[in-house]
């Protein structure tokens, strides 16, 4: 009796969180036809593939693709470089300086983008920045570095500071052994920090809404919006099927680093 | 290799004394490239956005910026259109954050026992985290849209959720809590998952049922990743920008005008930039002053 509600429990579960991604599904394979028709079904009358080809036609999405392509593998890895050093001496030494910056990680948590946006983007302007992609490199920069650093952080404090001692003893210098020993045990936390801040370059919003205003640079998830506005409901299908593309790269990365994400997740939420 | 060969000296325990000035320096090598980026795109920034909540600057060229002191939150205090905006953010952000726990607690609970599809749950609880915001927003667009949509044809119903006074905050939240799910779940799985199984074992020696057990110890145990998880929440969901706005722009009338969205509006519509950093001020110490009566209770509750 109890697993039994418990499954009814479960089930109904699974219905909430798999209902609007299957009613995204069924959209973008249904015609133009049958989507102007009353009552919606759960499954396409015709199920076509059209929309994901029309998708293609309505707006720029091979550009739009492409340059959020080329924004966020610029963001990760610049992410990267910068946070490899710092969050290497944040784990190994102590201090208050150590205090401060994991503390800032925090704090910087709190703050609403508003008040990190406004001053960037006079920056921007001022340095004729606003409405390139550099300028959206360098916001998208700033917003992932505080969680790069924690999560690398977190990677550098599971190498045993004995190893590095020991290629010390063994006559190599303290970079030598940075170099020799941790880098390649650190490899994977790496790339999963580099996913992490690819994902969030390619799915980030907001800042590309204030820093990006022309079509001809806009990045995918501003091109998707420009979808909507007054919309006949012919133009859903390509809509539905677009939105499904633009998710496919963040799915498969994250799939990928979702466990390491997870330890991730859970130092910060014990500690924090 | 030799771990008994470096007991004997814990070096770097303390980066001053035991360090010396070579490591020191080492250090700030370092850290130096990792600072300055830091300082002058995270810190500074932030500091700045707050001395601007200080100023009148505007968006325009040619807009001569001055101190004006306190003159921001005065005429703040006197704007209709922020007290309601932070009306409908409290209600959005309080009932999200709570809705998202409850739910999020009964998901944990039921994937940390050993039942059937399990697999197939965790999965699908993991999608939203890894979908970009927009498309969760064009997404749940497509699920109220009036005619194509499948809420009003499995309900039989014909409301224009997103366009209704009444329905457009709770069609909003409800999308809320779906796309926030996933971290809440996960957090308070992996919260359950170290609870030592002996506390179950001793509960049951002293007869205690499922409810009993779930009261006197799931919950006390689990309870430093509740607070934790449900204060981050509240941050994340006062500061909610993307999802609503690709929903419903804050419409119909600004019933669903989350803060950020205002705040928005004044920067980057209408080019008040000192004004929507009083705002985010603003949005700070609500959420700071409470952020620290929830804690505090829960540390005098605790101890």
């Amino acid at each position: 009796m109890r697993r039994i509600s418990q499954y009814v429990a479960l089930l109904a579960y699974m219905v909430f969180l798999a209902f609007p991604l299957v009613w995204l599904l069924s959209t973008s394979l249904k015609t133009p036809q049958e989507m102007a028709g009353l009552d919606p079904t759960w499954i396409p009358a015709e199920p076509t593939l059209a929309n994901f080809a029309d998708a293609f036609g309505e707006q720029d999405l091979v550009g739009a693709g492409a340059r959020s392509l080329v924004v966020a593998l610029a963001s990760a890895l610049l992410t990267v470089t910068v946070a490899l050093p710092a969050s290497y001496a944040l784990a190994r030494y102590r201090g208050t300086l150590k205090q401060v910056a994991l503390g800032w990680v925090l704090v910087s948590q709190v703050f609403p983008f508003i008040l990190i946006i406004i001053p960037l983007f006079m920056v921007l302007r001022q340095l004729n920045l606003t409405n390139t992609l550099v300028g959206l490199v360098v916001v998208h920069v700033t917003f992932t570095l505080p969680f790069a650093l924690w999560m690398l952080q977190g990677y550098v404090r599971s190498v045993p500071r004995e190893l590095e001692e020991a290629a010390a003893v063994d006559g190599a210098g303290r970079m030598r052994a940075i170099v020799s020993v941790v880098a390649p045990l650190l490899a994977p936390g790496v790339v999963a920090t580099l996913l992490f801040s690819f994902i969030s370059s390619w799915n980030e919003f907001l800042f590309a809404l204030v820093v990006l205003k022309d079509p001809d640079v806009m990045t995918l998830p501003l091109t998707l919006v420009r979808f909507t506005g007054p919309e006949g409901v012919s133009r859903l299908g390509p809509l539905a099927a677009a939105s499904l593309m633009a998710t496919i790269p963040s799915l498969i990365f994250f799939a990928i680093i979702q466990r390491r994400l997870r330890s991730g997740l859970m130092a910060g939420a014990v500690k924090g | 290799m030799t771990a008994t060969a470096t007991k004997p000296a814990p070096p770097a325990r303390n980066a001053r004394g035991a360090g010396g000035p070579r490591r020191n320096r080492e250090m700030w090598v370092l850290m130096l490239p990792a600072l300055v980026p830091v300082l002058l795109f995270s810190v500074g920034p932030l500091l700045y956005g707050i001395g601007l909540a200080f100023t009148d600057a505007e968006s325009g060229k040619n807009h001569v910026t001055g101190f004006v002191g306190l003159e921001n939150f005065g005429d703040l205090l006197a704007d209709d259109t922020f007290w309601a905006s932070m009306r409908v953010g409290l209600i959005w952000a309080v009932t999200v954050t709570v809705l998202q726990f409850l739910a999020s607690l009964g998901l944990a609970l039921l994937l940390n026992q050993k039942l059937w599809l399990t697999g197939l749950a965790r999965v699908l609880t993991v999608v939203p985290w890894a979908m970009p915001p927009v498309v969760i927003g064009l997404m749940w667009r497509l699920v109220y849209h009036p005619d194509a949509g499948i809420v009003n044809s499995t309900l039989g119903t014909d409301i224009n959720w997103l366009a209704d006074f009444t329905w457009a905050l709770p069609a909003v939240i409800v999308m809320g809590v779906w796309s926030g799910m996933p971290q809440t779940t996960i957090v308070l799985l992996a919260g359950l998952q170290t609870i030592p199984k002996e506390l179950y074992e001793a509960g049951e020696m002293d007869g205690a049922g499922t409810w009993r057990k779930f009261w006197s110890i799931t919950l006390p145990q689990l309870r430093p990743i509740i607070v934790t998880i449900t204060s981050l929440d509240f941050v994340w969901n006062v500061n909610q920008f993307s999802l609503v706005y690709v929903l419903t722009q804050g419409g119909p009338g600004g019933q669903t005008r989350l803060p950020m969205l205002f705040a928005y509006e004044e920067a980057f519509r209408y080019g008040f930039f000192g004004y929507a950093a009083a705002l985010g001020v603003s949005i700070v110490i609500v959420v700071l002053a409470l952020l620290g009566v929830y804690l505090w209770r829960q540390l005098r509750e605790a101890s």
